[in-house]
C-alpha cells in the first residue's frame, strides 16, 4: 500500500493507436493534386504528349464521346454484356454452390473440378469460346458468365459451410420442413459470405469484358480504348479508362447498398 | 403424454458415452438432470429429442400428445438459437409458418406468447440488440408457441451472467407455476437443480449411468422459503458429484 503524502508520477500511457479512420477532404486532395501535377508536367512538356495526354485533353476527348453520343453506344454495348453474363453467372454460380455445400454427391462431384477450373485465367479461354460461339455476344457473355460463375461457386458453398449448425439443430428440432431449413436458415446465413463473393466477381467481370471487347466488337469500352491504342489517341484511351474506373466505382457502390440493405440485421 | 428412457447406450467410436440409462419422465414436472461436465447430459437430451439415434435403447413415447401440440418434444438452447437476421416476432414466427395457419392465426399466437413472456414491446428488435437474458426468453416464448408436451432444456440459464441468471429462474418458477409445463432441464449448477427440480436425476461420469435420483417434493414457488431443505439437497448433490467431477476435470478432453 502506498503511505499517503508519497510523491508519484502518474503511469506512462501506452495504449491507442492501431485505429485508422478516414480523414474528411484528404482523399480529394490527393487526387486534385495528382491530377494537377499531371496537367501541370504535360503544359511545360515534361510529360510528352506522345505518352501521356494532359488531363484536360482526356476530358474533352470524354465530352467529345458524349456530344456524339457514342459514349451510350459504346457504354450500352458495354452494360449489357456485364448485366447478363454477370447475372447469369451468379445465379448459376450460387445454385452449384448451394448444392456443393448441401449434398454429398455434388461435394464429391463438382468441387473438385470447380477448384481445377476456378484458377484458369478465362482470358485463355477466350479463342475457345469463340470458336464455340461466335465472334459475337455469345463468346463475350459466355466469358463473363465463365468468369462469374466459379467465384460465385466458391463464396456460396463457402458460406453455406459455415452457417451456425446450431440453427440449422434448431430448425429440425422445431419440425421445420427441408426447403423451409434452406430457405429461412441456410440461405440467410451463407448470405455474408455470397455478398463479398460479388465484389470479387463483379471486377473479373469488368476484367474479362475489356478483354472480351478486344476481339471483334463494334461498340464497347474495351472496343474504343483498343481503337485508341491502334490509333496513337491516347487522350481518348485515358477517357476510356475513367469511364471503366467510373463503371468499377458504381458496381462497388450498388453491391456496398445491398450489403447494407440486406445485412442490416448484423450492424 | 410421457416419455420413457429404456436402456440407452451411446458412444462415438470408442468413446462410450452413455451406459443403460432408464428413467420415467413424467408429466406436468421438471426433472433435472445433473452430473459433472462431459457425462453425456446434453447428448441424453439430444437422444430424448430425437435429435441423435442412440446406439441401442430407445426413448419411449407413452400416451398421444394432444393434437393442439404443434411439436410435442421442444428444445430451449444454451446458446439460444435464434435466428440474427429475424427479428423477436419474426423468431418466433420461424417455428409457426411451416404449420399452414395462416398470416391471422400465425400472429395471434405470436402475441399471444409474446405477451405471456412480457416481450411484447420488444416484437421488432433483432437479436444483436438484447442481452443474453432478453435473448433467452425469446427462446422460451418460441418453444411456448408450439405448445410443447415436454420442455427439453440444455442449460438454458448457463450462458447468463449471475444476475440474470437469477431473474431468468424465477421467471421460469413463474411460468411453471402458470403453466404447469413438464421439462428436462440439464444442468450442471446444483442450485438451479433444487430450485427448479421435482426430481433430480445424478449422472455419473462418463460413460453416463443413473446414480441416484432425489424427489424435492416441496413446491417450486415454496422453495424460496425453505433455503435450508434445499441447501441439504445441495450438499447431499455435491457429495454425490464432487469426487467424480474432480477426476472428469483431470481427464483429458479428446481422451
Amino acid at each position: 500500500m502506498a503511505e499517503p503524502g508519497r510523491a508519484g508520477r502518474p503511469v506512462s500511457f501506452r495504449g491507442g493507436g492501431f485505429m485508422p479512420r478516414p480523414v474528411g477532404a484528404v482523399g480529394p486532395l490527393v487526387f486534385l493534386a495528382i491530377v494537377g501535377l499531371w496537367e501541370a508536367g504535360s503544359r511545360s512538356g515534361l510529360i510528352s504528349p506522345l505518352v501521356m495526354p494532359a488531363p484536360s485533353e482526356a476530358l474533352a476527348a470524354l465530352g467529345h464521346l458524349l456530344e456524339t453520343g457514342l459514349l451510350w453506344k459504346h457504354l450500352g454495348a458495354s452494360l449489357q454484356r456485364l448485366l447478363v453474363g454477370w447475372t447469369v453467372g451468379t445465379v448459376l454460380g450460387i445454385a452449384v454452390g448451394v448444392s456443393i455445400g448441401l449434398f454429398s454427391l455434388a461435394r464429391s462431384g463438382l468441387a473438385p473440378i470447380v477448384a481445377a477450373i476456378f484458377p484458369i485465367p478465362k482470358i485463355a479461354l477466350l479463342p475457345l469460346f469463340v470458336i464455340w460461339f461466335g465472334i459475337g455476344e455469345g463468346s463475350k457473355i459466355a466469358t463473363i458468365l465463365f468468369g462469374t460463375f466459379f467465384p460465385t461457386v466458391i463464396a456460396t458453398y463457402g458460406g453455406v459451410d459455415n452457417v451456425d449448425r446450431s440453427l440449422i439443430r434448431m430448425g429440425q428440432s422445431f419440425g421445420l420442413s427441408w426447403s423451409s431449413i434452406v430457405r429461412k436458415i441456410i440461405l440467410p446465413g451463407a448470405l455474408p459470405a455470397i455478398l463479398p463473393g460479388f465484389r470479387i466477381s463483379a471486377a473479373i467481370a469488368i476484367v474479362l469484358l475489356v478483354a472480351a471487347e478486344m476481339i471483334g466488337a463494334e461498340f464497347g469500352v474495351g472496343a474504343y480504348i483498343l481503337l485508341a491504342g491502334n490509333l496513337m489517341a491516347t487522350d481518348e484511351l485515358i477517357a476510356g479508362v475513367v469511364i471503366l474506373s467510373i463503371m468499377g466505382l458504381t458496381v462497388n457502390w450498388l453491391i456496398a447498398r445491398a450489403e447494407r440493405f440486406l445485412l442490416r440485421w448484423r450492424l | 403424454m410421457e416419455l420413457r428412457l429404456d436402456g440407452l447406450h451411446h458412444g462415438y467410436g470408442p468413446v462410450e458415452v452413455l451406459r443403460g440409462i432408464d428413467l420415467d419422465i413424467p408429466a406436468g414436472r421438471i426433472v433435472c438432470i445433473v452430473g459433472p461436465s462431459g457425462c453425456g447430459k446434453s447428448t441424453l437430451l439430444r437422444l430424448i429429442g430425437g435429435l441423435e439415434l442412440p446406439n441401442r435403447g430407445s426413448v419411449i413415447q407413452i400416451g398421444e400428445a394432444p393434437p393442439d401440440s404443434l411439436n410435442p418434444l421442444t428444445y430451449i438452447f444454451q446458446d439460444f438459437a435464434l435466428l440474427p437476421w429475424r427479428t423477436v416476432e419474426g423468431n418466433v414466427r420461424l417455428v409457426l409458418e411451416d404449420h399452414g395457419f395462416g398470416r391471422d392465426e400465425n400472429a395471434r399466437i405470436v402475441d399471444d406468447v409474446l405477451a405471456r413472456t412480457r416481450l411484447s414491446e420488444f416484437r421488432d428488435a433483432f437479436p444483436r440488440q438484447l442481452s443474453g437474458g432478453m435473448k433467452q426468453r425469446v427462446a422460451i416464448a418460441r418453444a411456448l408457441s408450439v405448445s410443447p408436451e415436454f420442455l427439453l432444456m440444455d442449460e438454458p440459464l448457463s450462458a447468463l451472467d449471475a444476475q440474470t441468471h437469477e431473474l431468468l429462474m424465477d421467471d421460469l418458477i413463474d411460468l411453471w407455476t402458470r403453466e404447469r409445463f413438464s421439462a428436462v432441464y440439464i444442468t450442471h449448477n446444483l442450485q438451479e437443480a433444487v430450485r427448479l427440480g421435482h426430481r433430480v436425476v445424478v449422472l455419473s461420469r462418463r460413460p453416463g449411468t443413473v446414480r441416484e435420483i432425489i424427489e424435492i417434493d416441496l413446491p417450486l414457488d415454496a422453495r424460496a422459503g425453505h433455503t435450508r431443505e434445499l441447501e441439504t439437497h445441495r450438499q447431499h448433490l455435491w457429495r454425490l458429484i464432487r469426487d467424480e467431477a474432480q477426476a472428469a476435470e483431470l481427464e483429458l478432453v479428446d481422451g
